[in-house]
């Protein structure tokens, strides 16, 4: 009991997310399903937990070792929806909390659903610092280009000439591109997607969890409410272009990367950017193990009384 | 030197104040430390007090130490010694000192004045050359803060064998010479003689205590206190004097195999704080002043989604950045009642340091057994002060707090049927077998944690959340009465201030007045009893370091009116950001007693 700081049991059970799951029988979308989503119909943000529950149920995860983490704001009504250990946290503070669980809890899948309010305004400095670090989760921000839940102000990706009503005659400011701002800040995996696009936002999904680090998905999610049409233009069945990345583009190439990500849209969809870096979740296990090689055998008491022996 | 008795041919003292002021790169701090260690070995109390200058390239700076054999419980009001490196000390300083008290000056550097020969004995030696001659002339005066030390330690017949101890674990392990220097620095003051120029000094024999001390500020203890609690996880942002407890816990919680996370800012700190306590691994957060105001949209979460999370404010000067290095009181309100909605939760104050180390412990436990956030509300002056106290009996104190994944039938984390409205937080990863597992959310919400408009949920919701504090309260302990259990007037403190409080108890009591003294440490809930103390008293004076309000009384003051509609109730306050000295509430007491009481 005793040694548990030191080498806590609590950890010793905690096994990594990549252990398969053992003879439990596995959820299934049914078992995912919590409360019907408050979302209007035809809201993207439906077929965004259609392939969540999807990809629990194709890579097989226990639902209790499964954590959803969101804001404010429609897209981040998500955790009432999926039957799992969920948060609705704070408007734009998803990222640190998820952080918080990532770093303590390395048994669990963590993923963070959130709006571009959410994650690029108000969050915006949390996006920043969570993908610097390079932490283990994943972070899927449904992006309708406008603030849904309050009904229609302009958002940070709201392009300009966008009619809200916090600009009437359209927005004056120039929205960021959330995929350069990923990339600029050092985040390790940078992906985009359109929710009218199914098989993608799977595959998207599944390679982000396959990911060691911080993998940020951006899906297109389009408001029918506040701002409809709005990626008709990736849509092919409503005349648009859904184009790949390039096949022969190197997703280690951050410049390339940037260069992509700066095409005017529809723009291209797929791994813009991807590369091996240590996480945040490594580099302190490292520094643990380093420390406690040296108390080793000792219960936090004992390493307590060595701190204090020199105190006095 | 309170009372100076008679002995064999040396004075001998009871306790002693020695106010030592130069520049902070001059190692001020250090030799400070090395006295208050000392004193912690020799089973003497002690206690100190310093400054930190705001800005960081050196500038003035004093440590104050007050060395006794029996309680110490303030830093002193007034220096028996004066030790004072440059003009700018000797100026500053000589009106802490204590009329016909000693000024120790470096006559290398301090030129004394004519008119302050009569009123204070002046001493000088010149530090600075002796100690380049000692040291062997190359390295500058670096060292003069040892050589003072050498002086101190013969003047007051210190113990050498311990001091030398301490100077070695101190520049031990780096490179020999500087060892080597510093001996020599110590042995040269040590040798130089004052003999002609003054008499020596002892202290009377200290009491024997059973247990070996410890020396530590208020900061450490309070970090160390997490640590022992089985705090593993903590994220914060640099501002003074938090700073120091967040290098700490970086620095020592990997021994323990824990992490603290040094964030973007204060805002993220208690998220990634919250996401660890929801996790299973009750979290740290801390702050100063500034960050606590950014905290508080987190912490009314924390509040609505029953999270267990400890937050530590170290209160400076306010508002604003205010006074990034002086003390105040001004906190409470915010640690209360900060976050928009009714958001009940746990407020602690340590009263010493070594109290800090218990509070850290009770936090942690509170924050668990009633999921819910509890701040402790520490200031500068206690966060910086040294105090030696007894060592803590680790094994005892320490717990482990592993995460806990037992599977449970079914789980709802916002059980309305607990009578006492505490329901148990359960981690992810603990498998809920009925198959409907828990929303943690801060909207308001039903025992699943799903969203709900009902009135009546919000209702009952709300009381749920308020009778956890109210089922807390009725199991905290009355309050100590420090003095007569009644009387004419009643002394109320919080925080810091024991110990001038009660050293001005002490004074008026001596001097015949009826006063008594309560000190608190919860101070939100409070605890029961206060209202029969009350009734026993004449008038009530509650005595803080922030400013009387519109109304009349501080922030503590304003709690205990709104609590008991007592009008007997008001306030003793100040806001120069200096702590309290003993004096100034002696006169206050004088006032309020001998003057008849002010009625209003
Ligand atoms: C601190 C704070 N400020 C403002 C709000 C109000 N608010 C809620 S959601 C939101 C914006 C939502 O937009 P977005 O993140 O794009 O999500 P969407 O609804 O479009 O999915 C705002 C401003 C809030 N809940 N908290
Ligand atoms: S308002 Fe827009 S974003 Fe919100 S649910 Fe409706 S369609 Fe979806
Ligand atoms: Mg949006």
């Amino acid at each position: 009991m005793t040694t548990a700081i030191a080498q806590p049991p609590a950890r010793e059970e905690l096994v990594p997310v990549a252990a398969p799951a053992a003879e439990r029988k596995l959820p299934t979308k049914k078992e995912l399903t919590a409360d019907h989503p408050t979302w209007c119909p035809g809201c993207g943000d439906f077929s965004v937990l259609a392939l969540y529950f999807k990809l629990i149920e194709k890579r097989r995860v226990l639902q209790e070792k499964v954590v959803s983490v969101s804001g404010i704001g429609c897209s981040s009504r998500f955790p009432y929806f999926v039957q799992a250990h969920g948060v609705h946290f704070i408007h734009g503070r998803a990222l640190p909390f998820a952080t918080g669980v990532s770093l303590t809890r390395p048994d669990l899948h963590v993923f963070v659903f959130s709006g571009d309010g959410d994650a690029f305004s108000i969050g915006g400095n949390h996006f920043t610092h969570t993908a610097r670090k390079n932490v283990n989760l994943t972070l899927v921000v449904m992006d309708n280009e406008v603030y849904g839940l309050t009904k229609k102000q302009t958002s940070p990706t709201s392009p300009v000439g966008f009619k809200s009503k916090t600009d009437i005659w359209g927005a004056v400011d120039q929205p960021i591109n959330p995929l350069k701002q990923a990339i600029a800040a050092g985040a390790t995996f940078v992906a985009r997607t359109t929710s009218t696009n199914p098989n993608h936002v799977l595959q998207m999904m599944e390679a982000a969890m396959d990911h060691e680090g911080f993998s940020f998905i951006e899906c297109l999610s389009e408001c029918v409410e506040f701002y409809p049409g709005a990626f008709d233009g990736a849509n092919p069945r409503k005349g648009g272009a859904f184009n790949l990345v390039p096949a022969e583009h190197d997703v280690t190439d951050e410049v390339a990367a940037y260069r992509l990500a700066g095409e005017p849209f529809p723009g291209r969809f797929g791994i813009f950017y991807q590369v091996k870096r240590p996480t945040k979740n490594a580099l302190e296990a490292r520094i643990n193990a380093d420390y406690q090689a040296k108390t080793a055998g000792l219960e936090s008491w004992q390493i307590l009384a060595r701190t204090f022996e020199k105190m006095k | 030197m309170a009372a100076p008795l008679k002995g064999n041919g040396r004075v001998k003292v009871r306790d002693v104040v020695i106010r030592i002021a130069g520049n902070s790169q001059d190692g001020i701090q250090a030799i400070g430390g090395f006295l208050a260690r000392l004193a912690g070995r020799s089973e003497q109390d002690v206690m100190t007090y310093m400054t930190i200058p705001s800005t960081i390239s050196g500038g003035p700076s004093i440590f104050q130490v007050r060395i006794g054999t029996g309680d110490i419980l303030s830093a002193g009001d007034e220096a028996d010694v004066l030790l004072a490196f440059y003009q700018h000390s000797y100026e500053g300083h000589i009106g802490s000192l204590k009329t016909h008290g000693i000024v120790l000056f470096d006559s290398d550097h301090v030129e004394p004045k004519p008119e302050w020969q009569a009123d204070y004995r002046h001493v000088g030696v010149p530090i600075s050359g002796l100690t380049v001659e000692a040291i062997g002339g190359t390295a500058r005066d670096k060292g003069k803060n040892v050589y003072a030390l050498g002086l101190l330690a013969k003047m007051f017949d210190l113990n050498v064998t311990k001091l030398k101890e301490l100077i070695g674990e101190r520049f031990g392990g780096k490179d020999a010479s500087v060892l080597e220097n510093a001996l020599s620095a110590f042995e040269a003051g040590y040798s130089y003689s004052l003999g002609h120029l003054l008499e020596t000094f002892e202290f009377a024999e200290g009491l024997k205590r059973g247990v070996k001390q410890v020396v530590m500020n208020g900061n450490d203890a309070l970090a160390y206190g997490l640590i022992a609690a089985g705090v593993r996880f903590g994220a914060g942002y640099p501002i003074t004097p938090w700073s120091d407890i967040m290098e700490l816990l970086r620095r020592e919680l990997p021994k323990y195999g824990g992490t603290f996370v040094q964030c973007e800012d204060e805002i993220a700190s208690i998220c990634m704080a919250l996401g660890a306590s929801y996790a299973g691994r009750v979290a740290v957060t801390g702050t100063s002043g500034p960050g606590l105001s950014l905290k508080t949209e987190a912490l009314g979460w924390a509040v609505m989604a029953e999270v267990p999370l400890v937050v530590v404010d170290v209160q400076r000067g306010g508002p604003s950045t205010g006074l990034p290095t002086n003390v105040e009181q001004s906190d409470l309100n915010i640690a209360c009642f900060g976050s928009h909605g009714d958001s009940p939760r746990v407020v602690l104050a340590p009263a010493s340091v070594e109290d800090c180390f218990y509070v850290a412990i009770e936090a942690v436990n509170l924050a668990r057994r009633y999921s819910v956030p509890v701040v402790i509300l520490t200031d500068q002056a206690i966060a910086t002060r040294i105090e030696a106290f007894d060592e803590p009996n680790l094994q005892k104190a320490c717990q482990e707090l592993p995460v806990d994944l037992t599977p449970a039938p079914e789980h709802k984390p916002y059980d309305l049927a607990e009578a006492d409205g505490v329901a148990r937080h359960r981690a992810p990863g603990t498998r809920v077998l009925n198959g409907i597992y828990p929303v943690i959310t801060g909207l308001e919400h039903d025992e699943y944690g799903h969203p709900t408009g009902s009135p009546t949920l919000h209702t009952k919701m709300t009381a749920k959340r308020r009778r956890k504090l109210q089922s807390l309260a009725e199991t905290l302990p009355d309050p100590e009465i420090y003095g007569a259990p009644e009387g004419k007037l009643l002394l109320i403190g919080w925080g810091s201030t024991m110990g001038p409080i009660r050293e001005a108890v002490d004074h008026a009591r001596a001097a015949g007045q009826p006063v008594s003294a309560v000190h608190l440490r919860h101070l939100h809930p409070l605890p029961p009893g206060l209202e029969r103390i009350f009734s026993v008293f004449e008038h009530i004076r509650v005595v803080e370091m922030n400013d009387e309000g519109v109304y009349g009384y501080g922030q503590l003051g304003g709690v205990l009116r709104a609590r008991f509609c007592n009008p007997k109730i008001r306030g003793i306050n100040k806001t120069d950001g200096l702590a309290f000295k003993v004096r100034d509430i002696v006169e206050r007491i004088r006032e309020e007693v001998t003057d008849g009481m002010r009625h209003y």
